[in-house]
């Protein structure tokens, strides 16, 4: 089988978090979803965002880990910390840009999503990438994607200065190389965005 | 006797809803020796495949099933943990009466069916035989359905059967019936991606239908344009190329306004128009005077909406028309939607790949549940049970003289408000929530209090279950096996996955004794599901619902068919209408010009604000089995009342207030939750819960004339701000109506 990746399409999410209630299905961890969605801001847009782990080519959560505790597979998936090393410090939870690490209090120790090994290694789709019913999670290969979607794919983000590569995908518009996450863009672009592009009112106005 | 027998907070007590958290078996049991069983999701009309996970007889997870061509393995949060309805705490295993004062006690089936057989009895000889009526539904199996409407006109001869898709596909089915001749779907899911421009009316697919978010982000991947109408934007109106956010009651004015537009510009397919249609002269006439100025009067929109609408449609090559409750549930409802198919009549484009029109299910078997006869007005295979050739076809079927079968009874809300005026005394019901379901709640506890006797066949203890003198324990879907059909009309197969619990029966079996009781055992001799779905294939031949074709392994054997499928090796019917055939005996589609009338109620100086309900992705309608699931509840916990930043601060609202939303009929006391994303003059609430929390208390009692469906999208409110209700019922969790 042609090797297959994990894409995220923002644009496609409805927000019914059939991928949040699936990973809670996932034999490794039944009961508890390692995943979560992000309500972006309720009062002004519909737009939600699913977070799974975007499996970092060097992750920050493993730099800082001083039990040495999060191990990457050679394939590239980054797994939840080893029990006998993980020490319930939270580092991980802090450090990783994308909030994804969960530090669990009932079994003191540090659990996140492994892009379903237990269902990936044996040649399933991972969970969420199953169930998803808006294609916003997506497990495929790269060729079907590029054939079926008008974005395109991009791993590069920059969270300030940090530049950081993953191995989880997400659709962006064709003119995008990289998603830069930093504070004085959203300062600096923010008036060029329409005022509040979501308030129905707003739409109404030209019959008042 | 039919009144609560107890306060509500003992009953909650004893029979839940109770949140169910973790599976059979616990949640790190063993998957050694278990088995997949490939079926069907018990809840909407998409009817996904499904997995599900057998560990010793109990139900205990899912899998996806990748391989069923509809959802390829994708399923919505419902879907997903539909499981833990299996094994519940709540669940009825037993026969029970009422005891005044105390609740419920367990009886005998053989007491029950005794008790239930002669009460039938002793009200149909003192009132005779249409002062017993049925309430049946639209998420029973096909066989099921109609074996509901031979038993309401062989073994209780009532006129008096009507079922809960009467809150659901009547006005879409009737508009259909009326211009194509046809009530379904004209296409199969497969079509909407190949199609270059989508309109869907009044349909929050992502939460209500969200297996096809796919199917019309697809559509847009190949460079569709989506036109929304909807008074809020849902999650799919976000990436709409055009958001009409029109007001409720308003669409006919969309609707017109493009045809109007069209016309004007020659963007209608003249050739098709004269070859396959009539009646288009009149409806251009009444269209003439929609100009985009008046049409967005109707519509409470600016009127370049209109035009941009007109100019995306108008020239598409291909296109597909989707629509649900949002346009129908009006007391003008059909009109709704025969105004949204004459623009896609008018363009030519149906009847071919990319090209076509569908309205979206609610219910489970919302479409096959309209077929096989258990709606006021019909006989299996949507036949008229007004017209004497069907009825003879029919009564041989029975074996019965046709004079026997009664004839049309009381539509659903006639129905109940038959039995508020006493004029019906007596009901059974399956498969029916109507204390949450029916509009004008308030109205509808009144009429079941007033019944002499009322049984009800249900899994859990619903809130209407509450108020029966006989309650008994029938089946869930996965608890026995049968057939329902789709979205799209396909005809499909559930499979039987676990034995019902306890002493808790199958549905039909059920029935099936009720009717032996009767007298008329000889008339319900079947051994299985099997043998009444072989009956009614035989019972739907030469019916505009023709199964006759098909068999189980057929069905199997095709992951569905797609009726009609006249004879056996037919391969079934996805598409409709192809060739520019429709279903009249002319074989062309009727163009019918449309009025915009205003509702039953519109707001006024008392009542300035406009209330529209519907439903959150997490619950399933009167909520009797997702307000159990306890991780479906976290995801949304109660009602909260969506309204604008605007409106809000003109009524001294912030959000997270409690407010009083309150119509003439009653109210409902909820959370406000601001949002810019719904226009300032309307307010939503969400339907699934009851008692003081719901939305139905407020909905007005009002239907519309040709399909009888209650005006559930629009009602007159006032809205204000209270503070926290602490009364007992307000203490209840919220999945029984309490509110945090």
């Amino acid at each position: 089988m042609m090797e297959r990746a994990f894409f995220i399409d923002y644009s496609r999410c409805i927000g019914c978090q059939s991928c949040v209630q699936a990973c809670a299905e996932c034999d490794t961890h039944r009961g508890t979803s390692m995943i979560h969605l992000e309500t972006i801001e309720r009062r002004d847009s519909v737009q939600t965002a699913p977070q799974i782990c975007m499996h970092c080519e060097d992750p920050i959560c493993a730099q800082v880990c001083p039990a040495d505790a999060i191990k990457k597979t050679p394939d590239g998936v980054v797994q939840s910390s080893l029990k006998p090393r993980c020490i319930g410090c939270s580092n991980c939870v802090l450090s990783c840009p994308f909030g994804v690490p969960k530090y669990l209090s009932n079994i003191d120790q540090m659990m996140k999503c492994d892009m379903c090994y237990d269902r990936s290694s044996v040649g399933k789709k991972p969970m969420c990438a199953t169930v998803c019913p808006s294609g916003a999670l997506t497990f495929t290969t790269m060729e079907e994607i590029q054939r079926t979607r008008q974005g395109i794919p991009i791993n590069s983000w920059k969270f300030g200065a940090e530049e950081v590569k993953t191995k989880v995908y997400v659709m962006v518009p064709r003119e995008v190389t990289r998603v830069d996450v930093d504070l004085v863009q959203i300062r600096t672009t923010a008036p060029a965005l329409p005022k509040d592009p979501y308030d129905v009112a707003l739409m109404l106005e030209e019959i008042q | 006797m039919a009144r609560l027998p107890v306060d509500i907070p003992t009953l909650v007590k004893d029979f839940g809803p109770t949140l169910h958290r973790i599976p059979a078996g616990g949640w790190a049991h063993t998957i050694e020796d278990e088995k997949l069983v490939k079926t069907h999701c018990c809840f909407c009309g998409q009817q996904c495949g499904i997995q599900l996970r057998v560990h010793n007889n109990k139900i205990v997870g899912f899998e996806p099933w990748e391989d069923f061509p509809f959802n390829r393995g994708k399923l919505c949060p419902k879907g997903v943990k539909r499981y833990m309805q299996d094994e519940h705490p709540d669940r009825l295993k037993h026969p029970m009466q009422r005891v005044e004062g105390k609740g419920f006690e367990a009886i005998s089936w053989d007491f029950a069916l005794q008790r239930v057989s002669s009460e039938i009895r002793r009200i149909q000889d003192t009132y005779g035989k249409d002062a017993f009526a049925i309430l049946t539904g639209a998420s029973l199996t096909n066989e099921k359905a109609y074996l509901m409407g031979k038993f309401a006109r062989v073994a209780l001869q009532t006129a008096n059967i009507d079922y809960n898709g009467r809150l659901c596909m009547v006005s879409a089915g009737a508009a259909s019936k009326k211009v194509f001749g046809i009530d379904r779907s004209a296409n199969p899911w497969s079509d909407i991606p190949k199609a270059k421009v989508i309109l869907v009316a009044g349909a929050n697919i992502a939460e209500c239908a969200p297996i096809t978010t796919d199917y019309i982000w697809q559509a847009r991947e190949n460079g569709a344009k989506l036109i929304i109408l909807d008074p809020r934007m849902t999650p799919i109106a976000r990436n709409a190329d055009l958001f009409i956010p029109v007001r409720s009651g308003g669409d006919i004015g969309v609707f017109n306004g493009m045809l109007h537009v069209m016309i004007e510009r020659g963007w209608i397919d003249r050739p098709f128009i004269d070859q396959h249609t009539v009646g288009f002269e009149q409806l251009a006439e009444t269209v003439r005077k929609y100009t985009p100025e008046y049409a967005a009067k109707i519509a409470g929109v600016p009127p370049a909406m209109i035009v941009k609408a007109a100019e995306l449609w108008g020239p598409a090559p291909t296109s597909f028309l989707m629509h649900s409750r949002g346009i129908e549930h009006h007391t003008k409802g059909v009109d709704n939607c025969i105004a949204a198919i004459n623009l896609v009549v008018a363009s030519g484009r149906i009847g071919r790949e990319g090209c076509g029109y569908a309205m979206i299910t609610g219910q489970g078997n919302g479409q096959g549940a309209r077929e096989q006869g258990q709606k006021c007005d019909q006989l299996p295979g949507m036949r008229d049970i007004a017209n004497p050739e069907h009825r003879r076809y029919i009564a041989g079927i029975w074996g019965v003289p046709e004079e026997s079968i009664p004839q049309k009874g009381l539509s659903a809300i006639p129905l109940v408000e038959a039995i508020h005026d006493g004029k019906i005394k007596g009901l059974i019901s399956i498969c029916f929530n109507p204390a949450i379901s029916l509009p004008d709640a308030n109205f509808v506890r009144e009429a079941l209090e007033k019944l002499e006797f009322y049984v009800n066949i249900d899994f859990f203890l619903s809130d209407t279950a509450r108020y029966a003198d006989v309650v008994l324990a029938g089946s869930l879907m996965e608890e026995d096996e049968g057939t329902t059909t789709s979205v799209e009309g396909r005809v499909i197969r559930h499979r039987k996955v676990v034995a019902p619990p306890g002493e808790a029966r199958e549905d039909w079996k059920i029935l099936c004794d009720i009717a032996d009781r009767l007298g008329h055992g000889d008339k319900f001799r079947y051994a299985s599901p099997r043998e009444i779905f072989e009956e009614m294939r035989i019972a739907s031949k030469g019916g505009v619902s023709d199964y006759f074709g098909m068999s189980w392994e057929r069905i199997e054997e095709n992951n569905g068919l797609f009726w009609p499928c006249p004879e056996a090796g037919h391969p079934g019917t996805p598409r409709l209408y192809e060739n520019g055939k429709f279903g009249h005996p002319d074989g062309k589609a009727h163009f019918i010009p449309i009025e915009w009338r205003p509702s039953a109620e519109m707001p006024d100086e008392e009542y300035p604000i406009i209330l529209t309900t519907g439903r959150v992705v997490s619950q399933f309608l009167s909520g009797n089995q997702t307000r159990r699931i306890g991780s479906l509840v976290d995801q949304y916990s109660q009602p909260l009342c969506e309204i604008h930043p605007r409106l809000a601060e003109k009524l001294g609202i912030a959000d997270g207030d409690f407010v009083k939303v309150e119509s003439r009929r009653g109210n409902v006391v909820v959370r406000a939750n601001l949002v810019k994303t719904i226009r300032p003059d309307t307010v939503f609430v969400p339907y699934h819960w009851p008692l003081d929390r719901s939305a139905n208390n407020c909905t007005i009692r009002a239907i519309d004339p040709v399909s009888n469906i209650p005006e559930f999208k629009t009602c007159a409110v006032r809205v204000s701000k209270v503070n926290q209700p602490t009364d007992p019922i307000a203490m209840l969790e919220v999945q029984a109506g309490g509110i945090q």
